[in-house]
């Protein structure tokens, strides 16, 4: 057990570090949610008139409904960037040294995966943070309710970086990432519309959306920051980051994976 | 999509209504009373009340229901209690908003059509006096000590001042155009009128019949147009008045002593009429289009649920049990 956690702290602290290096990372994936709130939804927001759906109790603003996507927006990108770091790895040769640890390959992953959700986790808190102050408040054990979801959503893109990571053989190629993978991934969810608004333009769309694991977590950090339990989206986001997890593994397995394909 | 139920539980123990009652509430299109458990915030009940219920309000002793049928041209009393019609009263031709007299009798009525109030006694059924008063009658508003009832005049934009004893009318304020609501504050200092299209909340001096504050709203975003003031509540210690902003779903919360507007708070479409609690801890607002009540935190200054209830909900009023 205690080589896991020395491995554990050991990836941590690197994340830790390279965190703490690059303040302008942190400031920049605050500056992306923040723009879409005040720049975005600020231009919606007499536009959308958005009815009573659960967890509300009443109506909201349109600032208001999109705070918990846009926490979702800050996982999406950071596991997205820790897909980007693990290319850049493998490119430096420190990938190499971490996966000929004597340690089960999993459980590396596993705490990589950790270790940039922590991260992130820290900027969905900043973000609410700054929301609140911009008179955007949720119930005061939302905060507290909202850990949990955070983390899941934060391991389930993770997973997802993880897996994708393990199919992008260039640092160049992220760039396919952005279009294929985060924009589908974002625009078609929850984390913007609500499901009934996407059913007015098309109801294909609305189904997209609906099993989007994206939406899923999104809405079990909705349901969260107003104390509410949402047993499906948890349910969905559980499954969809196991299965990315799987994926992930199998992507980083030499024997099996695509490591093989390239050596 | 299930709810944990501690964490609902959490919910109503940190927001919930502190004394049991009823939120009566007159759906116009509807031609219901829809009953709002004030506690549990659940539709309890609905009954006919006749055609086109509107103005609505009940007797000190919270036992009867008062409501505007305004195109049966009568009020319609109900027992709070069993929902049932109790009797009707003479109201003259189509009878929209009333005031009752603190003492409860009598009932003073605006006839928008006939350029009337009507005195109606509550006891008798009888009509004590018709009052003339300006083009299209509509807010009424009555003084704490009951000497002054308060009619506006949607046409003639006029504040039209009638001594409660001798039927006259004894003075007269000229507001902005349409308007709508009078609502005096408890120490009987100032007079609210709301006007519907000059998008102001006129503070009258009752004494003199002076304007001395003229309050105007601004929504970033929302077109002036739609900034159209009818209900008006103040608080019983005079520092909070809210203001229904009718299409612009809107209630402005407005400083009591300085007037300046503090607060937007959003709540459905076509905010009409507001009323309190008996402990003013919760601002009831009818909205008219989105067919719900929303209700609002006084204390903390925010709204916290919306119920649905009938077709078009105009007025409302909470009796406590």
């Amino acid at each position: 057990m205690r080589p896991l956690l020395i491995a554990l702290a050991a990836i941590v602290t690197r994340e830790a570090l390279r965190f703490a290096r690059q303040r302008s990372r942190f400031v920049s994936a605050l500056v992306r949610p923040l723009v879409w709130l005040v720049v975005f939804a600020a231009g919606f927001r007499a536009a959308l008139g958005l009815s009573i759906i659960p967890p509300y109790q009443t109506y909201i603003t349109y600032e208001t409904y999109i705070v918990p996507g846009l926490c979702g927006m800050i996982l999406l990108f950071n596991g997205m960037q820790s897909s980007l770091s693990l290319v850049y790895d493998r490119e430096m040769g420190s990938m190499r040294l971490l996966l000929t640890s004597p340690l089960p390959r999993w459980w590396l992953l596993f705490a990589k995966i950790l270790a940039g959700t922590a991260v992130s986790v820290l900027q969905c808190y900043a973000f609410l943070g700054i929301a609140a102050a911009m008179g955007i408040k949720m119930p005061v054990m939302g905060y507290v309710y909202v850990l949990p979801a955070l983390v899941l959503g934060g391991v389930m893109l993770g997973a997802l970086g993880v897996a994708l990571s393990s199919f992008i053989s260039q640092m160049e190629n992220f760039a396919g990432v952005m279009n294929f993978v985060i924009f589908p991934t974002f625009f078609m969810s929850t984390a913007l519309y609500p499901l009934w608004r996407m059913a007015e333009s098309s109801m294909l769309l609305r189904d997209i959306c609906a099993v989007n694991p994206f939406s899923h977590a999104v809405e079990l950090i909705r349901f969260a920051l107003y104390e509410q339990f949402n047993g499906m989206a948890l349910l969905w986001t559980a499954l969809a980051s196991l299965v990315f997890l799987g994926l992930a593994l199998w992507g980083y397995d030499p024997g099996r994976g695509l490591m093989r394909r390239r050596g | 999509m299930n709810r944990v139920a501690l964490a609902t539980a959490l919910l109503a123990l940190m927001t919930g209504p502190a004394l049991a009652g009823k939120v009566f509430v007159s759906n116009e299109r509807g031609n219901t009373i829809t009953v709002v458990d004030s506690e549990t915030w659940e539709v309890i009940a609905e009954f006919p009340a006749g055609n086109r219920p509107r103005g609505i309000t009940a007797s000190p002793d919270g036992k009867h229901l008062y409501v505007c049928a305004s195109d049966d041209n009568v009020v319609r009393v109900f027992d709070t209690a069993t929902y049932q019609e109790l009797h009707t009263l003479p109201s003259g031709p189509d009878p929209e908003l009333f005031v009752l007299h603190p003492s409860g009798n009598p009932l003073y009525i605006a006839n928008e059509d006939d350029n009337l109030v009507t005195v109606t006694d509550v006891n008798t059924h009888t009509i004590l006096a018709e009052v003339p008063v300006g083009v299209e009658p509509e807010g009424m508003g009555i003084s704490p000590d009951g000497k002054y009832v308060v009619n506006t005049s949607e046409t003639t934009n006029m504040a039209h001042f009638i001594d409660t004893t001798s039927y006259e009318i004894v003075q007269n304020t000229l507001v902005d155009q349409r308007p709508r609501f009078a609502q005096y504050t408890t120490d009987g200092k100032y007079l609210f009128v709301s006007a519907e299209i000059g998008g102001t909340v006129s503070v009258i001096n009752p004494d003199g019949g002076e304007i001395v504050h003229k309050v105007t709203f601004e929504v970033p975003g929302i077109p002036p147009e739609l900034l159209q003031p009818v209900g008006v509540r103040v608080t019983s210690d005079g520092k909070k008045v809210f203001v229904a902003l009718g299409p612009s779903n809107r209630v402005a919360l407005v400083n009591g002593e300085t007037f300046e507007v503090e607060k937007y708070l959003l709540v459905g479409q076509r905010v009409w009429q507001l009323a309190f609690d008996a402990e003013e801890k919760y601002l009831y607002t009818t909205n008219g289009n989105s067919n719900d009540i929303s209700i609002i935190d006084v204390a903390a200054e925010e709204v916290v649920k919306s119920v649905q209830v009938g077709q078009q909900p105009w007025g409302v009023v909470v009796v406590p049990d």
